[in-house]
């Protein structure tokens, strides 16, 4: 399809139609916080509710494909034992979600569905109808610009740009083109208004660059790899709390834990599956009480060189998309990737002749 | 976007099995003789694990201590320790449980055929390698020497009693045996495992080291292996990690950039020589 032009006074009607006819998701305001204002995704029930002018949102979209709780079967125990896989998923639209977070997405696609596809999360997103919006606004901590994912070609199904007075709408499915021709008002777009979202793109990632990374993101394996007895890497531990915030709120963490929940009946039960953080402590203990992982300093780089090193055949990248929450989230400011980064690569330019 | 094909069922899904026997090894293992209800045999190799299922308790990763293809039936020795193994510890013949698996590499069966082996096994690592030397024993005709180095911290944690007599009777198997810390009962050696190697010959270029045991075993025998000549990609090992969902997802067992539930949990030394979350 070509790209499209949704007029600035129809967009809300294009919004209260989708509402009408489909369970929507999206982007919301959240009172101030000491942070500013923030914002998280939640239903929409009126057109009013969606924000798309958002900076960053203080949780990414996994939740929508990886619940934080999550029924993997249903059984019973007694007189006969059975179990059932538990499926019931729903269909919505998300709406709002950053090329950034698109890119973390498709990550997590590829993971679920190499080797033994995991149907779980498979079946929820192919359930999401995924309408993007390109970044106007740049989170304080964010340098998405500089990891490659200021911009997706793929992983939404519409992509909306704010150009100031209208909206620039492309569709990338069968499904977005059939949204667009139920519930929108759109025209072809003029080539002054593709060439204004060219500027409104460049302006968000030349602000978003001003971050300062001063690594190629390319780079990042190799530093990671060459430097693993780096004083850094104690002396930002040092000060870990082992809390996961890290974790929880970023966008290519995924691992999860498995328990069960039986019944007040002993007969019925559930086994679920919630988020689970590499930071935590007991992450990597067996039940012998032998802890792989014991110190700070191994959880916290491990984090670090799962996205940076150990996920890379994978997913032919680096396994951060540059979103800065973990960097914003951390109560003892220790996770902010750019100061990672950054500082490993002074490491390197010190062992460099001049 | 692209829609992704769904698989069929789930692979958290396990399957159903009966306990047919069980048998007290020691204070804190037993041996479950099982048999899956759809009446299919496991079809595992030695070395690898399942995820054992107790309905409403957990899941648990448990190596199979039985060898591959002589019965329908296969055997879990489980060590009461967590939830699930003391769950596993009430159960009664004819109660059931839920499989999957098998998951994870195996020991070498076919690159080590017409070679020396050498097997080391603390403590309970023998449970997996009794899969791998009753094999061995079945197929004895396809393999040279072969040494099994048994230990164990004292006598009472012996495992599989009956066939540590019958291996160490045996004319085809060199057995030797130690303890830690003996009884007044016990009249064979005493140290720890690798105080049985100045005890034994072996040819470096014929033999495979086999072992299995507590991370701290790893060093010294690797140490006296290498000792002894026998190359990095001669020495295989099972490491132990926190295998939670079996195929490679949840994160829990990963050894640097290696996930124990499938690139494990046997890794040839060779391997992990570099990875240094290994060992």
């Amino acid at each position: 399809m070509e790209t499209a032009v949704i007029a600035n006074p129809d967009f809300p009607f294009f919004i209260r139609r989708l509402i009408e006819n489909h369970h929507v998701e999206g982007v919301k305001r959240k009172g101030q916080s000491v942070f500013g204002q923030a914002y998280f995704y939640g239903p929409i029930e009126h057109p009013d509710d969606l924000c798309l002018d958002f900076d960053c949102t203080a949780m990414p979209p996994k939740k929508y494909f990886l619940p934080p709780r999550e029924e993997l079967l249903h059984f019973t125990t007694r007189p006969t034992l059975s179990a059932s896989a538990a499926m019931e998923i729903k269909e919505l639209i998300l709406i709002g979600v950053h090329p950034y977070d698109i890119k973390a997405i498709t990550q997590m696609d590829l993971i679920f569905s190499r080797g033994t596809p995991d149907p779980h999360y498979l079946q929820r997103r192919n359930a999401v109808c995924l309408i993007g919006v390109e970044p106007t606004r740049v989170a304080p901590r964010a340098f998405w610009a500089s990891m490659g994912a200021a911009s997706v070609d793929s992983g939404f199904d519409l992509m909306l740009t704010d150009i100031g007075v209208h909206y620039v709408v492309e569709s990338r499915s069968l499904k977005g083109e059939d949204l667009l021709s139920r519930y929108a008002k759109t025209r072809p777009a003029t080539a002054e208004e593709i060439s204004r979202r060219e500027r409104v793109r460049a302006d968000a990632a030349g602000r978003c660059r001003q971050r300062g990374l001063t690594v190629a993101k390319e780079e990042i394996p190799l530093l990671l790899e060459k430097f693993t007895d780096a004083w850094l890497w104690e002396e930002k531990s040092g000060k870990c709390l082992s809390c996961g915030t890290c974790n929880l709120v970023c966008p290519t963490c995924y691992c999860f834990d498995v328990w069960d929940e039986l019944a007040i009946d002993l007969v019925q039960g559930k086994r679920l599956r919630r988020w689970d953080g590499c930071l935590l402590q007991d992450f990597a203990k067996v039940a012998s009480g032998e802890n792989f992982r014991e110190t700070r300093t191994s959880r916290y780089q491990h984090r670090f060189l799962r996205k940076g090193c150990y996920l890379l055949p994978i997913l032919d990248d680096v396994a951060c998309v540059g979103c800065g929450r973990c960097a914003s989230a951390c109560l003892a400011d220790i996770a902010d990737p750019v100061d990672v980064f950054n500082r490993l690569k002074e490491e390197a330019c010190k062992g460099e002749p001049p | 976007m692209r829609i992704h094909p769904l698989p069929e069922g789930s692979p958290y899904l396990p399957v159903w099995a009966e306990i047919s026997r069980i048998e007290q090894l020691t204070e804190s293992e037993k041996l479950f003789e099982l048999q899956l209800l759809d009446g299919r045999p496991l079809g595992h190799k030695p070395g690898q694990f399942v995820e054992l299922s107790i309905m409403g308790i957990g899941e648990a990763p448990i190596s199979v201590s039985s060898p591959p293809g002589r019965r329908q039936s296969f055997e879990l020795a489980i060590r009461r320790i967590g939830n699930v193994t003391a769950a596993a510890h009430r159960l009664n013949v004819g109660d059931k449980v839920g499989i999957r698996g098998p998951f994870g590499t195996c020991f070498p069966v076919e690159e080590t055929r017409g070679k020396d082996l050498l097997v080391v096994a603390g403590g309970i690592g023998l449970v997996p390698l009794r899969s791998f030397i009753k094999y061995v024993l079945e197929h004895r005709s396809d393999y040279g020497d072969v040494t099994l180095l048994f230990g164990a911290r004292n006598p009472a944690e012996q495992l599989f009693l009956d066939e540590l007599r019958e291996w160490k009777e045996r004319k085809d198997l060199r057995y030797l045996e130690t303890v830690d810390r003996p009884d007044a009962a016990w009249k064979g050696h005493v140290g720890i495992i690798t105080t049985l190697f100045p005890k034994i010959r072996v040819d470096p270029a014929k033999v495979f080291c086999i072992a299995v045991g507590p991370p701290v075993m790893y060093r010294f025998v690797i140490l006296e292996a290498k000792g002894r000549g026998i190359p990095d990609d001669h020495i295989f090992l099972s490491l132990e990690r926190r295998m939670k969902c079996g195929i490679g997802k949840c994160g829990h067992c990963q050894i640097n950039h290696l996930y124990a539930c499938q690139d494990g949990p046997v890794f040839k030394y060779a391997d992990i020589v570099k990875v240094k979350e290994a060992l």
